[in-house]
């Protein structure tokens, strides 16, 4: 276990793991989680830490779970994500995230003249056109949204 | 084929075989739409045509296909005159509409409302134009009359020409176009070429040419669209631009005998005044079009044939 050698990270009780972050991507991870100042929890972050597959980014949080809206941010921004759940200082869950089928109030649509950005009563809605790489439409103004773009307008 | 309550908000919704039926019905209407045969089939429907928008064409052809077909209309044209302006969302207008009439026209200036409007309204919405979005029965329109010209769109050599930026038209007509075969020239000043994301979604790969001289032999059809002055920073560069992709007698000189000059109107110089007289002018035949078309999927959607 490389990591676990190479890593000083406090074991944590209770909690997740989130793995197989691709590199440079934790910080996002971690802004799309609402995660900042004092949350009252431990977090730590590796960085470009070697994995069997290459390099990785770690994210973890004590007590704290993730909602399935969560799931589905953290799918778009480290599709590879491994989603850990601590108990008692073991795994007890290993969760895959996955880009959803369509994408329901999670991405604000990147286009200032769709109807979806104009005071209306309407979720944002988009369809997934691919997933590798990922490329999302908009079910309103059919609007095209990839990669960076995704990331930045996730709600 | 269900077409009784159905929303026609994007080209890209429609089948063949459902554009099929849509020109079949359309052909059986031309009598009724010329006003050399009587119709009542839509006799005590009522159609609501929201304009967010100025049009002429578009919202002048759908009423007129209400009208011919024995219904009434309801609608505005000027939302600065309407409670809209004090506020309301579009979702609340669409609600209070759909209660008064039972088939929605809605041209709006953001892409997207006319599918809000369908999932507001219970009756059918027909999308006249959404921003930079979809403008279907102007497609549909289109094929119609290429349709009626040559029977079959495969094979057609089409050339698009002008604004194939900004030009609304030339992106839903480009996609079914290729979805039907046709081998697609898109002629543009680079400023103003068709954007890539438009171009992604076309089944084969259109050719782009910078000159008609060279592709005015081959072309089967010639749809030219409006070059808008404000799109270019100096005018001296537009005039230039304009001049370049006009249709002229000279240049129809050497196209073939069967070939066609379409525009979606209005023109302001793009096809020379000449070339009305002359047996390839189709543009007022096109606008005509609009009304049987219209008055086929009033018909469809309402469920009356
Ligand atoms: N109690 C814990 N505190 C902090 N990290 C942990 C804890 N238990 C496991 N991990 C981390 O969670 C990830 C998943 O653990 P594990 O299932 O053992 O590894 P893998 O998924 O690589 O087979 C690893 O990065 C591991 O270091
Ligand atoms: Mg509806
Ligand atoms: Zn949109």
């Amino acid at each position: 276990m490389d990591e676990e050698k190479t890593l000083k990270v406090q074991k944590i009780k209770n909690g997740i793991v989130i793995d197989h972050i691709p590199c440079g991507r934790a910080l996002k991870v971690l802004k799309i989680l609402n995660i900042e100042g004092d949350i009252g929890s431990s977090v730590s972050i590796a960085m470009h830490v070697r994995s069997r597959y290459g390099w990785k980014d770690i994210v973890k949080i004590e007590d704290r779970y993730l909602e399935e809206k969560e799931l589905d941010k953290i799918a778009l921004v480290a599709p590879t994500a491994t989603v850990n759940i601590i108990k008692n200082y073991e795994v007890v869950r290993k969760h895959k995230v996955q880009v959803p089928d369509k994408i329901v109030g999670i991405v604000r649509c990147t286009n200032p003249r769709c109807i979806t950005n104009q005071n209306e009563p309407l979720t944002p809605e988009f369809y997934v056109i691919s997933k590798e790489p990922l490329i999302i439409k908009c079910k309103y103004c059919e609007r095209d949204m990839e990669s960076e773009e995704i990331i930045e307008n996730i709600i | 084929m269900m077409f009784k309550g159905k929303d026609i908000v994007s080209i890209k919704e429609l089948s063949k075989k459902e554009i099929d039926r849509i020109f079949e019905v359309a052909e059986e209407m031309i009598p009724i739409a010329r006003g050399e045969k009587k119709s009542e089939i839509l006799r005590g429907y009522v159609l609501a045509t929201l304009f967010f928008e100025p049009s002429t064409r578009t919202r002048l052809s759908f009423e007129t296909a209400m009208h011919r077909l024995g219904g009434g209309v309801i609608g505005f044209s000027n939302p600065k005159a309407t409670s809209i302006s004090k506020g309301e969302t579009l979702a609340d207008t669409i609600r209070i509409i759909d209660l008064y009439s039972d088939v929605i026209v809605i041209r709006h200036p953001y892409e997207g409302s006319a599918r809000l409007a369908a999932e507001f309204a219970q009756h059918p919405v027909i999308n006249a134009g959404d921003g930079a979005g979809q403008h279907p029965t102007q497609t549909l329109l289109d094929l119609f009359t290429m349709t009626r010209e040559f029977g079959d769109i495969k094979g057609l050599n089409i050339a698009l020409i002008g604004d194939l930026k900004y030009g609304r038209t030339v992106h839903s007509l480009a996609y079914i176009l290729s979805e039907l075969g046709a081998n697609i020239y898109l002629v543009s000043p680079p400023l103003l070429r068709m954007p890539k994301h438009i171009i992604r979604e076309l089944k084969s790969r259109p050719v782009e040419v910078d000159n008609l001289d060279d592709i005015v032999e081959e072309v089967d059809v010639f749809y030219v669209t409006r070059i808008q002055k404000e799109r270019f920073p100096d005018p001296t560069e537009y005039r230039k631009v304009a001049g370049t992709y006009s249709i002229t007698e000279k240049l129809l000189s050497k196209a073939k005998k069967s070939a066609i000059v379409m525009h979606p109107l209005p023109r302001v110089g793009e096809i020379a005044t000449e070339v009305d007289k002359l047996p390839h002018a189709r543009y007022f035949q096109q606008a005509f079009n609009g009304v049987p078309v219209r008055m086929a999927l009033l018909s469809l959607v309402l469920g009356v044939v």
